[in-house]
């Protein structure tokens, strides 16, 4: 089933190949953005959460996914891009993340797309407000430009606190 | 095509294991005089599917000693031996070598070989009972009863004979019997064990030499005597003629033939070696095939032998599932009763009339819901019979190689406790008990001299008491010496003061390392691994105290959070969040006036209830949360216990109680202070269970913050 998505969507880009990476692409206030689609379990809508007390403001809380316990983090507050409006158009994107399951809640989520090696070109040391630790590189698509993101070592970092550090 | 045997052998391994679990229960039970039937049936139904097993996976070892312990109890279950002490003794110790054999196949642990064959020899001479020439004779009486030997010994000296008779007068009353042949002949009434003879006698003479036969010494006691229809092999003495001839009399009957009857009564006066040895294998030959006739005859046998024919009764009626799928159904019956609640919900504001049928139909999916919810909560839960049963054979063998006596009693064996926390409790009570019979329970003499039974009571006890379970391990032996505690931690360079109250002082005894010193008798002992055990469970969420009286014994006593999937909630209301408080830590509620709200000095508030003042968390501050109320005397305050503390949580308003699903929030999420874990209300959404333990511990501190340190 991915050959036959991967053959569809390589339509887009005119040197994609079927051995290059599909991301998922989001956008964030302006920038767009993009991501490993295997880390995506699934695409949802926001939903009341659950505000954890005293938690940073860009985690939402918690909702209830079909029994588990799911975290929701808000980028937009965490990363100070675009207004954090809540209405039936936010998106969640559920992430699994080595077996942790956490939601990311973005401004939208436009599309899957298959990059060649060759269209990631390595993030410069300045520019996003990512640190550049968290980034695989750029991506280039015609006009678009992606940055992709390594969600999987941005989750886990230290900085979203979303998950408990190792007692010394 | 292969087939993986890997997963075949795990099947064995635990099906064994509980074989071997059930088989030494039944034995722990059985009744030695009055063995019922369907028990020994059980026993060699387990010892026969472990030989099978054994088998068919190729694991020679294991199917030999089971071979031979599955032959001796089908002569028992047969009713063709009486089942004695002796044999239960010996069932236990194959059951423990098959135990090793296994863990050895299974784990690769080490397996004495020796002690292998000593228990296949033992079951093997037991199995042959008097058919072998140098037979043990089975204690035929109970514990101090009598039994009569007749010893007979090859050609000795003058000399040699009368230290033996010495010897053996030491054991019980002697009797010189007439020599015949040169050989010499004892009868001994001793309450000692055909074993204690032969002790004695192999220093003069060859084991091979020497033959030990019982004789009865009751008449009254013939019917349990199964081997007696050995007897012909058993020279008869001239005066226990009579005594032979009841012995004899349910062969009459069935063996009618003149050679047979003649063999028994004249069989005394041809001892020679060869030829009763000839002799023997014929009668055995005999025996064998005549037995069943024979008893059907004696008194009993025809009903045993019945009884034991009729096809089992209860099978074992359990399946092996794995951990995951029970969670799994665990988590999906959670989401169906969510799915339930929230369907309820909606039909609630359905018109009654109009929708008879539906609301109908919805509340008898409710009802089913909440039985189904409970049927698969209980899969999980295990009752503390599974750790308690493994306690008795541990008792019995402790308390007879320290030569004590000691009653084991067992309370509340049916209450139930995840399985998860019931086989991390093992250890922990194993030592407790330990300590308890060795360091705890005296020996029967200073028992006596206390003025106390001979024999120790060693009691376990388990019960649930609001949200926590209570496993208590109580004796009533010597008690905790706090003065040997106190001059002990001081030499240890501990900082403590003769002031300490006693339960300070018995909490001295879980530092690790307090007892690795020098033994100080009864205290030092106890100290051994305290500290693992206390550590062990704390980090089950537990806690353990003791509770101790000098002369009059020890108590033990774990509590256990119940940190089950399922507790009973609080629902709560803080502006627009709802939290729920566990139900077991929930005293009263109630809405405090304005006079018995006081500050003080500006740190924080107290509530006086019936004259005690405690301390008011409000927990909008605590979690920051814009409130309907934060005048206390406006909404309502829960009181709230643990570990003896108490305190009051301002609330809004409280919802109602419910049983509640817990989830852990740490599996997608993190540690959060306050919070022990999550669930998930009727509409979907998610609730916070509050951590009132942490919460009650930061009462202590003034700042609210230091919830969150």
């Amino acid at each position: 089933m991915s050959d036959n998505m991967s053959k569809t969507i390589s339509g887009f880009g005119e040197k994609a190949d079927s051995t290059g990476n599909e991301f998922l692409a989001f956008t964030l206030g302006k920038e767009e953005y993009g991501i490993d689609i295997l880390k995506v379990q699934e695409i949802r809508g926001y939903e009341a959460v659950t505000r954890i007390a005293n938690s940073p403001d860009f985690i939402k809380g918690v909702v209830n996914l079909r029994g588990i316990i799911v975290p929701i983090v808000d980028m937009r507050i965490k990363f100070q891009l675009g207004e954090p409006t809540y209405d039936q158009f936010t998106v969640v994107i559920i992430l699994n993340i080595s077996g942790r399951v956490v939601g990311m809640v973005v401004d939208s989520v436009s599309d899957v797309i298959t990059l060649s090696p060759e269209q990631i070109k390595p993030a410069p040391e300045m520019g996003t407000t990512f640190d550049s630790d968290y980034l695989i590189g750029l991506g280039t698509l015609d006009e678009r430009m992606l940055i992709l993101v390594d969600i999987d070592k941005l989750m886990s970092s230290a900085d979203m606190g979303l998950i408990e550090k190792l007692a010394a | 095509m292969t087939i993986d045997m890997s997963q075949f052998f795990q099947v064995f391994f635990d099906e064994a294991e509980e074989g071997l679990a059930e088989m030494e229960k039944l034995l722990l039970a059985v009744n030695v005089s009055d063995p019922d039937d369907e028990d020994l049936n059980a026993v060699f139904r387990a010892a026969h599917s472990i030989k099978g097993g054994s088998a068919t996976f190729g694991l020679t070892d294991l199917t030999e000693v089971t071979h031979v312990l599955e032959s001796l109890l089908d002569r028992i279950r047969q009713g063709q031996m009486a089942l004695t002490s002796q044999h239960v003794d010996a069932f236990l110790a194959a059951k423990d070598i098959l135990k090793s054999m296994l863990d050895g196949h299974r784990h690769g642990a080490t397996v004495d070989l020796d002690a292998v064959a000593d228990v296949r020899m033992l079951l093997q001479s037991l199995s042959e009972g008097a058919s072998k020439k140098v037979a043990t004779p089975q204690a035929l009486v109970g514990p101090g009863g009598v039994s009569r030997y007749r010893i007979e010994l090859p050609n000795l000296g003058e000399r040699e004979i009368e230290a033996l008779q010495q010897e053996l007068g030491l054991l019980g009353t002697i009797e010189k019997a007439d020599a015949e042949e040169g050989r010499c002949v004892f009868i001994l009434d001793t309450a000692k064990g055909a074993d204690s003879i032969h002790e004695i006698c192999s220093f003069l003479v060859n084991a091979d030499d020497l033959k030990i036969s019982q004789a009865v010494a009751a008449r009254s006691k013939e019917e349990e005597q199964g081997y007696g229809f050995f007897a012909p092999f058993v020279p008869q003495e001239a005066t226990d003629e009579e005594r032979g001839y009841g012995f004899f009399a349910p062969f009459v009957p069935a063996n009618a033939t003149d050679r047979e009857r003649g063999y028994g009564f004249f069989e005394p006066f041809v001892p020679q070696g060869d030829l009763e040895r000839a002799k023997q294998a014929e009668a055995a030959a005999h025996a064998d095939s005549d037995e069943p006739p024979a008893l059907a005859v004696s008194e009993g046998g025809a009903e045993k032998k019945a009884k034991g024919e009729k096809p089992a009764v209860h099978e074992s009626s359990s399946i092996r599932v794995g951990v995951e799928k029970v969670d799994q159904l665990i988590n999906l019956v959670g989401e169906l009763v969510i799915t339930q609640a929230m369907i309820e919900q909606r039909t609630g504001s359905l018109d009654p009339m109009l929708h008879e049928h539906l609301l109908n139909s919805v509340s008898q999916l409710t009802r089913n819901t909440r039985d189904l919810q409970e049927s698969v909560m209980s899969i999980r839960m295990m009752p503390m019979d599974y750790v308690f049963s493994r306690f008795p054979r541990m008792v019995r063998d402790l308390a007879a190689k320290l030569n004590k006596r000691v009653e084991f009693v067992t309370h509340g064996a049916a209450t139930e406790l995840d399985k998860g926390l019931i086989e991390r409790i093992v250890d922990p009570l194993t030592h407790l008990v330990r300590n308890s019979i060795d360091h705890g329970i005296e020996i029967p003499e200073t028992r006596l001299a206390a003025g106390k039974t001979d024999y120790g009571t060693l009691s376990l006890s388990a019960e649930h008491q609001g949200g926590n379970i209570i496993i208590e391990v109580t004796d009533d032996g010597g008690g905790l010496n706090r003065e040997r505690i106190l001059a002990k931690a001081k030499q240890q360079g501990m900082g403590v003061s003769d002031n300490l109250s006693d339960g300070d002082v018995w909490q001295l005894i879980f530092e690790p390392g307090f007892s690795t010193a020098e033994q100080v008798t009864d205290v030092s002992g106890r100290g051994v691994g305290m500290d693992v055990v206390k550590r062990n469970i704390l980090a089950m969420g537990g806690a353990v105290d003791i509770r101790s009286s000098k002369g009059f014994g020890t108590t033990i006593s774990i509590s256990l959070p119940l940190t089950l999937a399922i507790l009973d909630g609080m629902s709560i209301r803080i502006g627009h969040e709802i939290y729920i408080l566990p139900l077991g830590y929930v005293v009263e509620s109630l809405q405090p006036a304005t006079q018995d709200v006081k500050e003080i000095s500006g740190q924080g508030k107290v509530i006086k209830v019936r004259g005690e003042y405690l301390p008011l968390l409000p927990l909008y501050q605590i979690f920051n949360i814009e409130s309907t109320f934060t005048d206390p005397s406006q909404g309502l305050v829960v009181i709230l216990e643990s570990d003896g503390k108490k305190a009051a949580l301002f609330v809004d308003d409280l919802i109602g109680q419910q049983q509640i699903v817990v989830k852990n929030l740490e599996s997608n999420y993190r540690k959060v202070a306050g919070i022990s874990g999550a669930t998930i209300l009727g509409d979907g959404g998610v609730a916070l269970i509050i951590d009132v333990a942490a919460l009650l511990r930061s009462t202590r501190q003034h700042s609210d913050e230091s919830v969150f340190s």
